[in-house]
């Protein structure tokens, strides 16, 4: 951690409590704003254009017309109060305007006025306002306070998702020149090169080959990384973070060992090097779709049968609920289709498409294809932060629910100790970690800390109480949030980690020559090479 | 007939015709809007029966207010609760014979409208006493309370303690169902009783009482959690592919 923060960190107690509103606590924080070449290169005006108004309402009626959620959700509200106290912004920093609610009234209000009968003539009886530039500018503020985590919709009587809405309100603030630079930046390097980080295909190469020579030398075994093999069973889709983050990097040893330990011919793809899309943040059907049809290309490419994902949330996210809508990666298209029919035909749906890697090695735990010794994790005591997107957006497995046993089940095969945080914060109920929906930059630092409270106080619950020194998750955000967060509530940031890290460290991997046939072809091509 | 009559006769249709086109057409923009994409809250169900059980336990239960807020789930069901035994008990003056079920559930219905007032009042509180829920409140959220309390408050009044001339009421009810219009009581309760009523039927399908209609087309209740195995795809998505 850095210079001592210019903003006041709460003293964890333990234990959630709900905050009096202070009205504007965080009115004047706003990551920064998307150059003109940030904005265009994912199709936006590069600054705020003359007929913002019009536009903007223009672009509000589209997407009434495009998203039912939008309708719905934008009529359904009764102002019950429900929703108030769920947020994690809210509940970290008390300005009210983080409350779902009253995040969603900031596109209400206007809503109101241009859409409905009581907005038109009775503007000040239902609280309907004209759009000026003060409320984009709120909207600005507000709906990038907003992880999209969609714990709101959980409580809401009428399933309201403030996702939904802070997504439009993007979209509309990208359409008249009001883009995030954090988010859009990311994007546009996601479609010009390949992934997040902007990492081209020869810097990947060189990461991979690294990671090869560290497993080697720590294991004694020939762990391969493979990019870009054609034939290749498995299509690995993992975050770019994967490749050189800490700790997201242990995790990526975990999926290649298991993968060495299967037997099971794998390949990442310099194409597909990004399971993360921010398209989903901003609302933008058009750039989530373009950034999704990477993974469809490179599959049909590389001529895989399956596609599995690695550790993150809102990836997840996107691969299980939107890529075989999006791209047609999954199953069931009716006989006519012939878009996905493509790519589905090539598929092996004998297994699910896609598959999250804890699903993957999940399997193959339990049917004993590969073992773990789980006293080489005794040093651990670990507990498991449940990402927002991959529990409220997703599931793993054939059962609802999945999505929470499934990772624990995992730990629990690799670690004897294992302890749950408390109930309400677990689950559906998680909390977001702070940083999800494209808030992880530093500019929102104040943002990110503060909404990381609530997670905080159960972590320290645990921390306190069960001796807990392991945060596994299954989020390159997660995992990026809390490294840099943890340390402000006076915890250790290598408490962090990833499933597949542990996976990695209790795996039993067979010794040399004992490997299968396609890690043999690998290796001989290795062996070749030196 | 008097002017009075003819008033409340006019009204009453006039009340009638709004409501039914009005939430005609917010059920037709809703079902007619696509859903492009799969966002059920999950854990979601999978199959579609499994999803009307869940839509069933959210209408009937209020299933997500339960987990959310205990004090505004009590009320909120007292009211809509106490409400809807409200609302079938007034079936009988719509009726000219009374079915054996209908006159049954009589004194149910009677006492229910102290349940519905409990429950608003519970509601309104809240609005007061509860600085989030204060924050939130508009001006027509305290009005659309008072309507409903008046609503109930005056229906209570005939019912328990100045009793109005029921038989006349029936009369004038079924005259407007039978499209032959009979001249309106003058009991100044029951007046205000009925100018209310036509009111929230006017208001219904321009205000936030769209929740009633709304929470059968919230994608995120009313989807099932099937993306991987079905490929979902709406019109304007489609375009896009070809």
């Amino acid at each position: 951690m850095a210079a001592a923060p210019d903003f006041e960190v709460a003293k964890l107690t333990g234990e959630i409590t709900v905050p009096k509103l202070r009205e504007g606590a965080m009115a004047g924080i706003k990551s920064f704003k998307a150059n003109e070449k940030m904005q265009e290169a994912l199709g936006f005006p590069g600054e705020l254009v003359e007929d913002w108004h019009d536009r903007a309402i223009g672009k509000m009626g589209e997407l009434l017309k495009k998203y039912r959620s939008l309708q719905v959700f934008m009529d359904a509200c009764v102002h019950c109060g429900a929703c108030t106290d769920k947020c994690h912004y809210y509940l970290g920093t008390s300005d009210p305007k983080n409350m779902p609610v009253a995040r969603q009234e900031l596109m209400r209000q206007v809503y109101r006025r241009y859409f409905t009968f009581a907005g038109k003539y009775f503007p000040k009886l239902v609280g309907a306002k004209d759009l000026s530039k003060e409320i984009l500018d709120d909207w600005y503020s507000y709906y990038y306070q907003c992880s999209e985590c969609r714990r709101c919709s959980v409580y809401c009587p009428y399933g309201i998702d403030t996702a939904e809405i802070t997504m439009a309100g993007r979209e509309i603030l990208d359409s008249v020149g009001i883009g995030q630079k954090y988010t859009n930046e990311i994007l546009g390097k996601l479609h010009r090169i390949g992934n997040n980080l902007g990492l081209p295909g020869p810097a990947i190469l060189d990461t991979l080959e690294g990671l090869e020579e560290d497993v080697l030398e720590d294991t004694g075994i020939p762990v391969k990384f493979p990019l870009d093999v054609e034939g290749a069973e498995v299509l690995l889709v993992t975050p770019s973070a994967d490749f050189f983050s800490e700790p997201h990097v242990e995790s990526l040893i975990g999926y290649a060992k298991v993968f060495h330990a299967a037997g099971i011919s794998w390949t990442l793809s310099t194409k597909a090097s990004e399971a993360g899309n921010f398209g989903m943040f901003i609302g933008s059907y058009e750039n989530m779709r373009k950034a999704a049809l990477r993974i469809r290309e490179a599959a049909l490419d590389l001529g895989v049968k399956r596609v599995v994902v690695g550790e993150c949330g809102h990836a997840w996210r996107v691969a299980y609920s939107f890529w075989n809508t999006l791209t047609g990666v999954g199953a069931g298209a009716p006989e006519d289709d012939e878009f996905a029919r493509k790519l589905q035909a090539q598929l092996d749906h004998s297994v699910p498409q896609p598959a999250h890697i804890c699903e993957f090695t999940h399997d193959l735990l339990t049917r004993g294809v590969i073992k773990a010794d789980k006293s080489k994790n005794d040093h651990r005591v670990i507990t498991f932060h449940d990402s927002c997107n991959v529990s409220r957006g997703s599931r793993m497995g054939d059962t609802p629910g999945g999505q929470f046993t499934i990772p624990r089940e995992v730990i629990m095969m690799v670690a004897n100790n294992y302890q749950d945080m408390a109930p309400g914060t677990t689950h559906e109920a998680t909390f977001c970690c702070g940083g999800g929906g494209g808030l992880l930059t530093d500019d929102l630092m104040q943002v990110r800390v503060k909404g990381a409270q609530p997670r905080m106080e159960a972590f320290k619950d645990v921390v306190d109480n069960n001796k807990v020194n392991f945060l596994a998750l299954i989020c390159a955000i997660c995992k990026a949030q809390f490294t840099k967060v943890l340390p402000y509530y006076g915890y250790k940031m290598d408490m962090v980690g990833g499933v597949h890290q542990l996976v990695a460290t209790a795996i039993e991997l067979p010794g040399l020559g004992a490997g299968p046939v396609e890690a043999d072809e690998a290796e001989a091509e290795a062996a070749a090479d030196e | 007939m008097s002017t009075l009559s003819i008033v409340y006769v006019v009204l009453f249709y006039a009340a009638t015709l709004l409501l039914i086109a009005g939430l005609a057409r917010k059920i037709l923009q809703y079902s007619r809007s696509p859903a492009p994409l799969k966002i059920p809250t999950t854990p979601a169900p999978t199959t579609t029966s499994g999803v009307a059980y869940r839509m069933a336990k959210e209408v009937v239960l209020f299933e997500s207010l339960f987990k959310s807020s205990k004090w505004t789930w009590i009320f909120g069901w007292m009211f809509h609760f106490g409400m809807l035994l409200v609302l079938v008990r007034h079936l009988r003056y719509f009726v000219a014979d009374v079915p054996v079920w209908l006159a049954a559930m009589q004194p149910f219905g009677k006492y229910a409208a102290f349940m519905m007032v409990a429950g608003l009042a519970g509601l309104w509180a809240r609005r007061f006493l509860v600085d989030r829920v204060r924050y939130i409140s508009t001006l027509s959220d305290h009005l659309m309370l008072a309507l409903l309390m008046g609503i109930g408050i005056s229906g209570a009044l005939m019912t328990f303690v100045a009793h109005t001339d029921i038989i006349a009421l029936k009369m004038f009810a079924l005259g407007l169902v039978r499209l032959a219009p009979q001249p309106v009581p003058g009991d100044p309760v029951l007046l205000a009783h009925l100018a209310m009523v036509a009111l929230l039927m006017i208001i219904f399908p321009i205000s936030k009482l769209l929740h009633a209609p709304g929470v059968f087309f919230s994608p995120t209740r009313n989807q099932a959690d099937n993306p991987r195995e079905r490929r979902h795809l709406a019109d304007w998505a489609a375009q896009l592919e070809k």
